[in-house]
């Protein structure tokens, strides 16, 4: 039993809707108790759908189970069947038709239906959503080629030379309620367009059954997120011999590895290499002298594992920060995670625990966050600027705009969302230094609104209130006097670390004089 | 009673479980924690329905069951203890805590009363333990109030004293204005149940007067009957008309004569009305289809036909509980069509094919309705917004109006391009 508070992802029979709700001509029928439809509002409040989740809920009563669940089950298929005519069924259960172990997809397939049916079973009490996204695909992908994997050749990639005509690929992963997926998708279409490479299938996001089964048309897959579309690459790989790709292009030199990758596989000459580091303003965004502030800012990232990784590798080697935390809710991705931070020298984080996350964020003292919507309401409750790069969604996360995270327009994107946070620190500072200015206005309402001001009341009064330290060390006039000069959203880390010196060298007071040693010590 | 038309539907149903009533009980006592005992669905429903992220750590929480606690029972048991435990050390200032029953918990008969007795026995004079099911195989969404109060009846100590008790979870700020009509009134003894703070729970006995402020506590209602409380049949306090009679049942059950009611909200009656004007001038003649869900339907459909003027097409009411509704439907205009139950697709039919002007339904089917062309009210807003008695019928009136109205300045043309 695991005391929850909130939870980063849903259960697993969630992602098998997300794959439905991507999806065209698919009906799931889902064997679950009243209650369980508030995944619906899941697609068409957050993600703002026009239509409702392809999904019938068999809602069975407590009155149900001492007779015959199995054919409510039943009648709930037929119907279902009847009026959505879909092309492929998905039969499934959520937690509590689990326990009751009335085996719906079994009963779908013996109901004598010619259409294809995919039996779900996602383990409820030990598996989350990304597993069941990913699972779904999966079996969906099985299901609708299997038959076809006997009399297949293996795909050689280099089959477009012969067949005199551009190479064809398949778009693997993007899905409903994934981070800006929507827009990922047209991005990378149109950079593997320029380079003369053709998609094939984009799926689960806009596909039919139909287009699942024409997958095997493609020479590669490109697997655009990890925790959806990875075992299905490596089904088709294994059975069809389709090559898929490694890299996620989020980022300048990822999308450029990637378009590399791609090229390699498909042995197709990449022919404008130079071009390529100009197609995204990042590189001279970053390079630009107003970004020198940039350098070695401290950033703390969370988020799910392919975006995760994604912004520890911007953030370090293309805006030029200090990766200070990485960790992920994302367990499937736990390796990646920990080996991207050993890199840097710091120790992954792995949890679905917010609250660990917050305490993670406190003690790793930010100057920007790149996290969830949940670690943006930490981080506002510690007044550090936050960006938002992974799910889980919120409706912000939907902009109306264009607004992909990968390939080169991810990249502006992600410079000016990752940024602009960062300014307005810089103004909150500003704030802070004019405020003794007679034009300043006496409650000004910065973007972090009254958590940024509480946080430096905190550490004015705690000042003031006790002159002494815990551990008895004075802080004289002149050491106090510094440590206000100092900018807020280091103060807190400045004064720890001035007092921890103090203990060190057993100074009992604090000068200014102490301040500037100690600073010198630490750095 | 009037001739009303009831139907009875079963099949696939759209309505929330009991479990998110707990979203607006945990705000209403601040010194009580609701802990599910469920699954990780559970804990998914109840962040989704709050419909927001938590901005500090929140009063609620889920025990996630897990594969061991599934295979042996008494594991499970000592599981519960452990989280427990852990939570009070965490969160010392809980003075209540609901272990709240879900539907996994439900089919596994995993014993939440026993549990919660052991542990009233190790945390005696601490902490409080009460349990109740909020689970979607019995309950309906706002019946998790019912199950919640209900828990807590055995807890209040008896007295004769004669008092009017409130009974359902009221927005702190409607209260106040009650409280102070009733003491115009004359009627100085009242008191709210569930109350602010979930250690002052009234007392009850004879003398207590029972008014309903909302339609969906039938066990509760069953169970201070056996306590001795007189229970004053009433409408509910929804609308100028609905808030009245309400006011009248309650005089009448203290001996208080019309008139002084008449005299002491007349007032507010000229000035609620004014204030409907400008919502009715925009319902009036439009018509209404009501999707079961917050058990408030059959009241809303009252008001919206009597005070706004609206036609009804259809009243849809997660399940009926005719005894405790009879005020209601005594109001409905004759030949209202009430549905009790739900096959949504069925409905949902039956909506495209009345073309309503407006759809009252719930978050998961407003969006897709709305994409159809068909305006819609969501129906969880009427649990979270102060909607009751006779100041607040112009806001009651508004959350309906609104979407009209926005539906016509979107459809409007009314600055010429120059």
């Amino acid at each position: 039993m695991e005391l929850t508070l909130w939870t980063y992802e849903g259960p697993p029979h969630v992602g098998a809707m997300r794959i439905a709700s991507s999806m065209k001509d698919i009906h799931y029928v889902l064997h679950a108790p009243q209650g369980d439809t508030y995944a619906d509002l899941l697609f068409t409040m957050i993600e703002r759908r026009g239509q409702r989740p392809p999904v019938t809920y068999t809602t069975f009563q407590a009155r149900d189970l001492g007779g015959d669940t199995a054919e409510l089950v039943k009648k709930n298929i037929r119907e279902a069947v009847e009026r959505f005519k879909p092309k492929t069924l998905l039969v499934g259960e959520s937690c509590t038709a689990e326990l009751i172990q009335d085996q719906p997809g079994a009963l779908a397939k013996g109901m004598g239906f010619d259409m294809p049916i995919v039996n779900l079973e996602l383990p409820a009490y030990s598996k989350k959503e990304n597993w069941g996204a990913s699972e779904t695909f999966y079996q969906l992908t099985r299901t609708l080629l299997k038959e076809k994997v006997s009399s297949s050749d293996k795909i050689n990639p280099l089959r477009w030379r012969e067949l005199g005509r551009r190479p064809k690929v398949n778009i693997l992963g993007p899905s409903l309620l994934g981070f800006r997926c929507r827009d990922d998708v047209i991005e990378i279409q149109r950079i593997l367009s320029e380079q003369g490479i053709d998609t094939n299938v984009v799926a689960p996001l806009g596909a039919s059954p139909d287009d699942i089964e024409r997958l095997i048309y493609a020479e590669i897959n490109i697997c655009l997120y990890q925790e959806i579309a990875e075992a299905s690459c490596e089904w088709l790989k294994r059975n069809f011999g389709m090559e898929y790709t490694n890299t996620i292009p989020i980022g300048i030199k990822n999308t450029i590895e990637f378009i590399n990758e791609v090229h390699e596989k498909l042995d197709l000459p990449l022919t404008n290499k130079e071009e390529l580091e100009n197609k995204s303003k990042l590189p001279w965004y970053s390079k630009s002298v107003d970004s020198n502030y940039l350098t070695g800012k401290r950033v703390f990232i969370f988020g799910d594992g392919t975006h995760a990784i994604a912004a520890a590798k911007i953030a370090k080697e293309e805006l030029g920060f200090e990766v200070v935390g990485l960790g992920t809710y994302s367990r499937e991705m736990a390796r990646q995670v920990r080996a991207t931070a050993k890199d840097l020298n710091i120790e992954a984080l792995i949890t679905n625990n917010y609250l660990e996350v917050e305490d993670a964020m406190k003690k790793a003292a930010p100057e920007l966050v790149l996290g969830t919507q949940m670690e943006r309401h930490s981080a506002k409750r510690l007044g550090i600027p936050c960006s938002v790069i992974s799910t889980p969604m919120h409706v912000q996360d939907v902009p109306a705009r264009y607004s992909p995270q990968m390939g080169w327009e991810g990249a502006n994107v992600i410079f000016d969302d990752w940024v602009h946070p960062l300014m307005m620190g810089l103004e909150e500072h500003l704030i802070d230094m004019f405020k003794h200015d007679f034009e300043f206005v006496d409650g000004h309402q910065s973007h972090l609104g009254h958590t940024a001001t509480n946080t430096n009341n905190i550490l004015n009064s705690d000042e003031k209130k006790e002159k002494n330290s815990k551990e008895g060390i004075i802080w004289t006039e002149s050491g106090r006097a510094e440590l206000t000069k100092v900018p807020f959203f280091v103060r807190g880390k400045v004064k720890t670390n001035t007092e921890k010196y103090a203990i060190l060298r057993g100074i009992p007071e604090i000068s200014d004089e102490t301040l500037y040693d100690a600073k010198a010590y630490f750095s | 009673m009037s001739k009303v038309e009831f139907n009875k539907e079963t099949g696939p149903r759209e309505v929330f479980c009991g479990l998110t009533s707990i979203v607006w009980l945990h705000r209403r006592m601040p010194d009580a924690f609701f802990l599910v005992v469920g699954s990780r669905t559970c804990a998914h429903l109840i962040q989704s329905a709050a419909g927001v992220m938590i901005f500090a750590e929140p009063r609620f929480g889920t025990a996630i069951l897990e594969e061991k606690d599934l295979a042996g029972l008494a594991d499970a048991h000592e599981e519960l203890d452990r989280v427990v435990n852990d939570l009070i050390a965490r969160r010392p200032e809980i003075k209540t805590l609901f272990l709240v029953g879900s539907c996994p918990s439900e089919v596994i008969k995993l014993d939440l009363a026993t549990v919660a007795e052991k542990l009233n026995k190790r945390f005696l004079g601490q902490v409080r333990f009460v349990n109740y099911s909020g689970s979607g195989i019995e309950t309906t969404f706002t019946q998790g109030e019912d199950g919640a109060l209900k828990t807590l009846i055995p807890l209040m100590e008896s007295s004769n004293e004669e008092k009017l008790l409130l009974v359902g979870t009221l927005a702190n700020n409607v209260e106040d204005r009650f409280k102070k009509i009733f003491r115009n009134l004359g009627i100085s003894n009242i008191e709210s149940f569930p109350p602010r703070q979930s250690t002052e729970l009234p007392k009850i006995g004879k003398n207590t007067k029972v008014l309903l402020t909302q339609p969906y506590l039938s066990d509760t209602v069953r169970d201070l009957k056996h306590r001795g409380c007189e229970i004053i049949s009433a409408p509910f306090p929804l609308g100028i008309e609905g808030s009245t009679k309400w006011f009248l049942a309650a005089a009448k059950a203290f001996k208080i004569s019309e008139l002084k009611v008449h005299e002491i909200i007349s007032p507010l009656i000229n000035r609620a009305k004014l204030a409907l004007d400008s919502h009715k001038e925009i319902l009036k003649g439009k018509r209404l289809f009501l999707l079961p869900e917050s058990q408030l339907e059959i009241s809303l459909a009252r008001f919206l036909h009597n005070e706004c003027e609206m036609d009804l097409i259809e009243v849809g009411t997660p399940y009926l509980n005719k005894d405790l509704m009879k005020e209601e439907i005594n109001l409905l205009p004759d030949n209202t069509k009430i549905v009790e139950g739900q096959h949504v697709e069925k409905q949902l039919d039956r909506v495209r094919e009345s073309n309503p002007d407006l759809v009252v339904c719930g978050m998961g089917l407003a969006n897709p309705l709305e994409a159809e062309g068909i305006s819609t009210k969501w129906s969880i807003e009427m649990v979270f917004s102060p909607i009751h008695g006779i100041d607040q019928a112009a806001d009651l009136a508004g959350l309906f109006s609104k979407p009209l109205k926005r539906n016509q300045i979107l459809t409007s043309k009314t600055l010429v391009t120059h």
